[in-house]
């Protein structure tokens, strides 16, 4: 289970987070939703601890994160990442067999790339793609890449950082639809932010919704629509009227 | 302007320059432990030596053959005005090995090397690569630039001592082809001119300006801002740094080696 209490981040003047607290579930999918720059990827970075928050407390399995040994910790992650952050130097493969290829999860170079050709063909990519270099892929495919390499090494907790954004609506349909089969597959626990509806309702067992540096309201995604909430309401029906204001 | 807002505006620009220094030393001193510590990353090693090192040398090469060359039709022509046309082997070799080799070599790497390494790191870290290797129980230190300046500490001394030879080679071709000179006396003069302190100082020279240049590259790239601009800021500011730190560190260890 991971738990964010009272967390606050600032940058410069510029308060981002301003007291979040959330829980989410082991082997659940949580989504947090919300506007452009309201902080979402930097509640995500701060469980990883690629951001150090300014105060409050963040527990991943009832340990503080980042105690303990860093590697262990990080190990129990996979990430994909907004724009892939696949690295240009290296070949497909290689990419996706990453940690398998250095550090404590080491394996011989033939096994890993196997595991590696596996993983592509679990997100719809054919074995010769593993030779290519991420500069040769297309946008749709770098994401699959990406959501292979977070998978390879069968983390216990997977974070999606806004998984469909910049793809066409099929390629996000497919890309939604790869992410719930393979959280469900690998029983993990899932964390998404995104601000696109329809990997909400694809990806969602629970939704949370991040305004202000505070989450406005969270509960299943079954209960989305009636929430009540009016920042929800704003959100979900895309009007520019409500509490959140349209111009930031 | 008010004396007092001058003074709080020099403070203010005082600090920030030591802060900058404070900040670029806590990143070498962490470069060099991470290099001593493991994991090691070997493959990313020798590509850093291939880069450094070897596609390096024809611009090294180049750089040394035209200013050694350069060098002899300038010791000719000055040397003519008071009869000293005979000492053109002596200065090249002591000009090139002991200063013009090292800075040359240096700039030079500083223009291909640190402004590349600054470019590629600071894409890296504007694109998310950085974070995916954190993510990846991958530590950018020890990854990226660990190798990057180990590599650059070992082959700019080789680089400097290739530049010092090609140097001299210049300088050789021109006078016995140009101005005259007995092939056998030009080579038997330089070797007999230069002492063992003036290739140890050329080499020394060579290994710090390398890590001065690999060093600036990846704290530069590591502290880029955001987008393009991020990116051409920190290459910029990388190899001005590299450059002026070069010529500073040449002028220490130069009152170091020779006037002691």
């Amino acid at each position: 289970m991971i738990r964010m209490e009272n967390v606050h981040k600032a940058f410069g003047d510029n308060q981002v987070l301003n007291g979040m607290s959330l829980e989410i579930a082991k082997g659940s999918s949580m989504v947090i939703i919300g506007g452009s720059g309201t902080g979402k990827s930097v509640a995500l970075k701060s469980i990883l601890g690629l951001i150090q928050p300014d105060s409050g407390e963040i527990y991943v399995d009832g340990k503080p994160s980042g105690s303990g040994d860093r590697d262990k910790f990080l190990a129990r992650f996979g990430m994909l990442f907004q724009g892939g952050a696949l690295f240009d130097s290296l070949p497909v493969w290689q990419n996706v067999a990453f940690r398998l290829l250095r550090g404590a999860l080491k394996r011989p170079q033939e096994e890993a790339r196997e595991i590696a050709i596996e993983k592509l063909r679990r997100v719809g990519l054919r074995a010769k793609v593993a030779d290519l270099y991420p500069s040769e892929l297309s946008g749709g495919m770098q994401k699959r890449v990406g959501l292979a390499r977070a998978i390879a090494a069968e983390p216990e907790i997977i974070f999606f950082d806004e998984p469909t954004t910049g793809l066409d609506p099929i390629m996000s349909g497919v890309i939604n639809d790869l992410i719930r089969e393979i959280v469900v597959e690998m029983g993990a626990t899932a964390m998404t932010i995104t601000h696109d509806m329809t990997s909400v309702r694809a990806i969602a067992d629970n939704v949370a919704m991040l305004h202000g540096g505070v989450i406005q309201w969270t509960g299943p995604v079954s209960e989305m629509d009636q929430s009540g909430d009016p920042y929800m309401e704003q959100f979900i029906h895309g009007r520019a009227d409500g509490p959140i204001e349209a111009v930031r | 302007m008010n004396p007092i807002t001058l003074l709080a505006r020099l403070g203010r620009a005082a600090l920030a320059g030591m802060s900058a220094v404070g900040r670029a030393a806590l990143f070498a001193l962490s470069a060099f432990s991470h290099m001593i510590r493991p994991p090691y990353y070997p493959r990313e090693f020798f590509y850093a030596l291939l880069n450094i090192g070897w596609l390096s040398l024809p611009v090294v090469g180049l750089t040394a053959i035209f200013t050694g060359g350069a060098l002899a039709l300038q010791i000719y022509a000055g040397g003519a005005r008071f009869n000293a046309e005979a000492v053109v082997p002596q200065i090249v070799a002591i000009g090139m090995v002991r200063e013009l080799g090292p800075v040359l070599v240096g700039l030079m790497i500083a223009a291909r090397v640190t402004s590349s390494i600054a470019a590629e790191i600071a894409t890296m870290k504007v694109t998310e690569q950085i974070d995916a290797l954190v993510t990846l129980s991958t530590h950018p230190m020890k990854y990226l630039v660990a190798p990057r300046v180990l590599a650059a500490l070992i082959t700019v001394p080789v680089l400097v001592g290739i530049g010092d030879i090609i140097g001299i080679m210049g300088g050789y071709t021109v006078a016995v082809q140009n101005l005259g000179f007995n092939a056998a006396a030009y080579l038997k003069n330089t070797v007999d001119f230069l002492e063992p302190l003036d290739i140890i100082s050329s080499l020394v020279k060579g290994a710090a300006f390398g890590t001065i240049a690999a060093m600036m590259g990846c704290y530069y790239g590591m502290q880029s801002g955001r987008g393009a601009q991020g990116v051409g800021r920190a290459t910029k500011g990388s190899v001005e740094s590299a450059a002026v730190l070069i010529l500073a560190a040449n002028f220490v260890l130069t009152g170091v080696f020779f006037s002691l």
